[in-house]
């Protein structure tokens, strides 16, 4: 089977940060230089999030995103601020291919159904953060991993399989940016759970990583932040993508 | 010029950016002297096979469509959804296809088998080529981008010019004469995309 590996970057006003834990937002630099880097390096898909819509109430920014579309010959799949169908129409005609739904997901799931009948499932992504508790229970986050949502994460991925979404995008927000590795475990319960894709993400900081998430957690595919833009103990930043002939090698060992 | 048909359904903006990219000029359009006009067509599509029949209907787009690509022998390439709608009819559906290709569309089925091969089918794929084609020419280590549940099955076995294994075999690309149609996604497959749409302008009139 052929695994989508999928470098994920995240919008902050007009430049690409990298989070640890959804905190702490380093600077990568300018958007478009580094989305032409990924382009160059035939990655096979992209993910763009921006992380401040949501917090700031602001409409995605339309003209960079019509920019960066125009560099990417590979799929896109754009997320943040996505409140209603006339966003996803305007984004969807400048050329983006799937629409990521994160916090209005958990505020108005029927939404999800809405948008997927109206441009069809695999173009909706539903995004899901998850953290442990306390007590080492998994929590479905919202706001940017700021709230609890108090939902159970496998119980939400159902319903919204259920709803229309075509896609899952798993985000362990514990592991996000500590390049430790995936939360394996988390990956595995709602791989189990639902029938379409799950896109699993954070921990991610090697190529073990990868095979790791998809034989033993079951994800369809696999998708990663650091790994991709830091090189060094030093974090410096230093676009990476692996061959597509180490990725084949890695999932076929 | 290549004239990409807007009907309402799809991403012609994507594939008008890769044409433009490889310098082809190209408009999009859903205006019929336009198409009256065009060197080539693109059909694209990303959705149902009912509401892509009935957009191009609502356009009113059938008749000068039918005249360029069966009269006129225009060369057309149907990209996805854009591809099944040339066949005679889909499962996913209860509208005539354009009936085009000898062809009809079915549904990925894995019952009967025991791996978990997950429906759409959504990855990078190779592709085995049947038949040599200009269209493939130069294109090293083909390799293609889809995203699609249902697939197109030929009834002639000599309009298959590639496949594609995704659970059982499919067919990745079609061609009759000037109409061709390819399920994966050229607009969104990198290198391999641009040489193949590259190849599809250069095409000359059979």
């Amino acid at each position: 089977m052929n695994i989508r590996t999928i470098p994920v970057l995240l919008l902050k006003e007009f430049g690409l940060v990298k989070t640890t834990k959804f905190k702490k937002p380093k600077y990568l630099g300018d958007p478009i230089n580094i989305i032409k880097i990924f382009n160059d390096k035939e990655v096979d898909e992209l993910i763009l999030l921006d992380i401040n819509a949501t917090k700031k109430n602001t409409p995605p920014q339309y003209e960079l995103i019509a920019e960066i579309a125009s560099e990417c010959f590979m799929p896109l799949c754009y997320g943040g601020g996505i409140r209603n169908l006339d966003t996803i129409k305007t984004i969807l005609s400048l050329g983006v291919e799937k629409i990521a739904i994160n916090s209005y997901a958990i505020e108005n799931p029927q939404f999800i159904g809405i948008a997927s009948e109206y441009v069809g499932s695999q173009t909706i992504v539903v995004s899901i953060d998850v953290k442990k508790n306390l007590l080492g229970k998994y929590e479905v986050y919202t706001k940017n991993g700021t709230q609890s949502a108090k939902l159970d994460p496998v119980t939400f991925a159902i319903q919204v399989e259920e709803l229309g979404a075509g896609e899952i995008f798993l985000n362990s927000i514990d592991r996000d940016g500590t390049m430790k590795g995936y939360d394996v475990n988390l990956i595995s319960k709602i791989s189990r759970s639902v029938s379409i894709p799950v896109i699993a993400c954070g921990g991610a900081g090697k190529l073990n990583d990868f095979s790791e998430a998809v034989k033993t957690g079951g994800a369809s595919a696999v998708a990663a932040g650091s790994f991709f833009v830091f090189h060094g103990p030093h974090r410096a930043v230093l676009i990476n993508v692996p061959s597509n002939k180490e990725l084949t090698d890695i999932y076929s060992k | 010029m290549i004239v990409i048909i807007d009907y309402g359904i799809g991403n012609p903006r994507s594939i008008n950016n890769m044409l433009h990219k490889i310098d082809v000029e190209s408009i999009i359009s859903a205006n019929s002297a336009d198409i009256a006009n065009a060197e080539k067509l693109i059909l694209p599509g990303v959705g149902s096979f009912d509401a892509g029949m009935m957009n191009l209907e609502k356009m009113g787009i059938l008749k000068i469509l039918n005249e360029k690509v069966m009269r006129e022998k225009t060369p057309i390439l149907g990209i996805c959804l854009g591809m099944q709608l040339f066949a005679k009819k889909s499962e996913e559906g209860v509208r005539a296809g354009l009936g085009w290709i000898n062809a009809n569309v079915i549904r990925f089925s894995f019952v009967n088998t025991l791996s978990n091969f997950k429906i759409p089918h959504m990855s990078w794929n190779t592709v085995n080529i049947q038949k040599n084609s200009e269209l493939f020419q130069g294109i090293e280590d083909p390799r293609f981008y889809f995203v699609h549940s249902y697939h197109v099955k030929c009834e002639n076995e000599e309009d298959i010019l590639c496949n594609t294994t995704y659970g059982c075999e499919f067919h990745a690309a079609v061609k009759k004469d000037n109409v061709i149609g390819v399920q994966f996604h050229p607009e969104k497959s990198h290198k391999f995309g641009m040489k193949f749409l590259k190849n599809f302008s250069g095409l000359k009139k059979e």
